[in-house]
């Protein structure tokens, strides 16, 4: 992906690799003129030739000195080009991205009482719980019964619990799905005896 | 006889009377009324010898009941009289590149201006592609408004440069001045803003919008005199530092005209229900933070107040803004004309609630966080809707699983025929989508898709997007602004001007294959007016096909191309109405004109172009 940006476009001036985490480069104001930036002035030598927007079929004579670059650059995952995609600074600058939630979902493990290993979902995916109880039915080929407030899950042998932030087992399905969603740690299933219990020992 | 086609309407009567001498006057350029600045037209000995049987006055009077200046600029050209009456009836004025004309030739030509909108820089410096220091700075045009319009009243400013002396200028060489208007300005500071806070007494609006300022603190706010009650207009949005809440709250309560209030981050919750509770007209608001752990009763107190906000129709803001406080507005949401929640990183679930509480929705701004889901709701829930901008949380992320795709783009297109405008950022598309997108809303204006990857080709079929752009031009036929994005050959342009036929405005990166693609734009799109181009094999021959065209355009943008320095040269030769500018970039061979920018002007080249602008 680095080398198709590279080798696309013409007068990448103000090429710049962004750094890992921080994307402080990503965030700075560049202007049309280059700076004193090292990473940039190599950049800029070797992707003067080319302008044609095909990235594919690139084939141009300083591929030694591009495939250099992409030996620079491809560790810091990907490079810049000035002023794309076409975003105002103002805009780039205050975006109050809630990183991890936003981009990276909420992943919990979710294991079942007598399977050989344990899997993973990502909360995020749903937006109430009969979403989530139906993947969970899906993913672990069995049958959740009916919620209700005063029984909990009637109807099969099985129960959807979780372990809240405080580590105590909750049964799924008593609390807005908002607020399940930022407490919930874990998801069990929880089978036969244990799953009467849950419902009805309260 | 002249035809003039007028866009506004006039009193109907004015109308018939006007047309009825029309028809009569014999355009004899003897007889014709010359005005100086002190005569009064009235009393002029010439009006019985002029062939129009009425004075001026009935003229002026049918010309002051025109607003658009492109009508005016037609009804100008007809004849020395109209040209005349039509120059004394301007007040507003609208100078879409400031120096296309010099603040001499329009003192000249218009005696009786209150209002003034300037334009400066090209579009382009918006991403950071026109150095600083390039020019458009305002303050030239001050001094010659302090002479010649002293009872200006408004100012709106768009991509301009001033100063804190040219604010503190502004502000006290116009004892009548009301409305100012920044937007994408830079070089001034909150110091600026004081001095307008303090001497502008009659102030009706503060409008700063998005602009490279220098934020000293938030005390400008707190120079407003006590006696200000005037404001019917604040936005001082993206401004990041605190202003005193105090005076804010108090200036809230004085303006009961208010209608149009957003502020800025520093506001939180509670404290927005305050200023809410003193201004239930408002029309538009922006909120500050979204954020806060309230009480149960602070929840309450807030979406009363909400609810009783019965005229907005406008809602921006929302920074971080979570599932968790966003029922507040449920109740405001139902007159909901315009919902602006692209700084706010709503996920899909969250904005189909909202949606779902605004049938009445007309415009909506959202960040690509909602997902194709969130797109979803918006196409069943918003019928009514005609303008959809969906921007990126993250643009450089180059992770396809993030964002909208064009399952996003098509849901919306299913549920709101009436779509007309859009901004698309994505990261996949393809000419299928786009075509069934143009079929289900063939009444586009503005056409904005961006694929976020450079040169990106049709995901599914890997072919280039040219049939999807070709889809566009040919369904649309009140196409007025197009920006085309992805694996683009020559054929995309022949589809622009062989169909594009109301094409205003066209924005092309990393596209097209040869010189042909732009010279069939040039001769094919009779109403371009601005064309702007970057990183694009585009070279003299195109550049140069187009040498009669550029000056019924305002202008043309060409950077990262293949343009030389001779071929800009012979354009600036050929074409002495041209201004042609080129700025190098530092290394690149003295022969290749990097940035180009190209457009008609009567004022001669630049004379405070910076030493890295070469007029040629």
């Amino acid at each position: 992906m680095v080398t198709l940006i590279l080798r696309s476009f013409g007068k990448m001036k103000g090429v710049m690799a962004c750094e890992h985490d921080l994307n402080l480069k990503a965030t700075e104001l560049r202007l049309g003129l280059p700076g004193t930036d090292e990473s940039e002035k190599h950049l800029v030598s070797n992707a003067k030739n080319n302008k044609r927007a095909l990235p594919e079929s690139v084939q141009d004579s300083g591929s030694n000195a591009n495939s250099e670059a992409k030996q620079e650059i491809a560790p810091a995952s990907k490079a810049q080009i000035v002023g794309w995609p076409p975003v105002r600074s103002y805009r780039k600058n205050n975006l109050q991205m809630k990183k991890t939630e936003a981009e990276t979902g909420i992943y919990v493990k979710v294991s079942m009482d007598g399977a050989p290993y344990l899997r993973k979902i990502d909360l995020k995916v749903y937006n109430k719980y009969p979403q989530l109880l139906k993947a969970l039915e899906i993913m672990f080929k069995l049958t959740i019964g009916d919620y209700s407030e005063r029984e909990g899950y009637k109807g099969s042998e099985y129960a959807p619990a979780y372990e809240d932030k405080d580590g105590d087992l909750m049964l799924v399905g008593d609390v807005p799905w908002d607020m399940f969603i930022s407490s919930c740690k874990r998801l069990r299933i929880i089978k036969g005896s244990e799953a009467r219990d849950l419902g009805c020992g309260m | 006889m002249q035809v003039v086609w007028l866009s506004s309407s006039l009193a109907l009567r004015d109308l018939q009377a006007f047309i009825l001498h029309s028809c009569s006057m014999q355009m004899d350029p003897k007889l014709k009324k010359t005005k100086d600045s002190s005569s009064n037209s009235a009393n002029s000995p010439d009006s019985t010898h002029s062939s129009f049987p009425f004075p001026d006055e009935v003229l002026e009077r049918v010309l002051s009941l025109l607003h658009s200046h492109k009508d005016r600029s037609s009804v100008s050209l007809v004849c020395k009289d109209w040209y005349n009456a039509e120059r004394w009836t301007r007040t507003k004025l609208f100078i879409g590149n400031c120096y296309s004309v010099s603040p001499e030739i329009v003192a000249r030509r218009f005696p009786r201006i209150k209002s003034v909108t300037l334009k400066g820089k090209p579009r382009f410096s918006d991403f950071n592609l026109v150095p600083q220091y390039w020019g458009a700075d305002v303050h030239s045009w001050l001094v010659m408004f302090a002479k010649v319009y002293p009872f200006l009243e408004e100012l709106r400013l768009k991509r301009m440069t001033l100063s804190d002396e040219s604010l503190k200028f502004l502000a006290t060489s116009f004892p009548g001045f009301k409305a100012l208007s920044l937007l994408s300005c830079d070089g001034f500071s909150t110091d600026g803003l004081k001095a307008i806070a303090t001497h502008c007494k009659n102030l009706t609006e503060l409008d700063i919008q998005e602009n490279g300022i220098d934020d000293f603190g938030g005390g400008w706010l707190s120079s407003f005199s006590e006696n200000c009650s005037s404001l019917e207009v604040l936005n001082f949005a993206s401004l990041s530092s605190d202003v005193s809440f105090d005076a804010l709250e108090k200036l809230v309560r004085r303006c009961k005209s208010l209608r149009i209030l957003k502020v800025n981050k520093s506001i939180s919750l509670d404290q927005l229900q305050q200023l809410l509770v003193h201004a239930p007209q408002l029309i538009e608001l922006g909120t500050g933070s979204f954020q806060q752990e309230l009480t149960p009763w602070q929840y309450e107190d807030l979406e009363t107040a909400f609810s009783n906000c019965k005229n907005l129709q406008a809602l921006s803001g929302l920074w971080e803004a979570t599932s968790l406080h966003l029922p507040v507005l449920y109740a405001a949401c139902a007159s909901l004309t315009f919902l602006n929640l692209s700084y706010a990183a709503l996920q899909s679930g969250e904005l189909a609630k909202l949606v779902a509480h605004s049938p009445n929705l007309r415009r909506l701004w959202v960040l690509d966080t909602v997902g194709d889901k969130g797109l979803e709701a918006v196409g069943s829930s918003c019928p009514l809707l005609e303008e959809l901008r969906v921007f990126p949380a993250d643009p450089y992320e180059l992770d396809l699983h993030h964002g909208v795709t064009e399952a996003g783009f098509l849901a919306v297109s299913h549920g709101c025929r009436k779509l007309h405008y859009v901004l698309y950022f994505c990261r996949q598309m393809t000419n299928a989508a786009v075509a069934t997108i143009v079929l289900n809303c063939p009444d586009f204006t503005h056409f904005r898709l961006c694929i976020m990857n450079p040169g990106e080709p049709d995901y599914l079929t890997n072919e280039p997007m040219d049939e999807a752009f070709g889809a566009v031009v040919k369904t649309c036929t009140n196409l007025r602004r197009l920006a085309v994005s992805g694996l683009l050959t020559d054929l995309t342009f022949k589809y622009i001007g062989k169909y594009a036929k109301n094409l205003e405005t066209l924005s092309v990166a990393f596209a097209g294959s040869s010189d042909r693609g732009m010279q069939c734009v040039l001769q094919g799109c009779p109403k371009l007016r601005k064309l702007e181009i970057r990183d694009s094999p585009f070279g003299n021959a195109a550049l140069l096909s187009g040498v009669e065209k550029y000056e019924t355009m305002r202008s043309l943008w060409m950077s990262a191309c293949n343009v030389t320095m001779s071929a800009c040269r012979l354009l600036a030769k050929d074409m002495p109405r041209l201004n042609v500018e080129v700025m190098r970039d530092e290394g690149s061979d003295d022969r290749q004109a990097d940035k180009v920018y190209v457009y008609r002007s009567v004022a001669g080249p630049r004379r405070d172009a910076p030493p890295f602008v070469l007029s040629l």
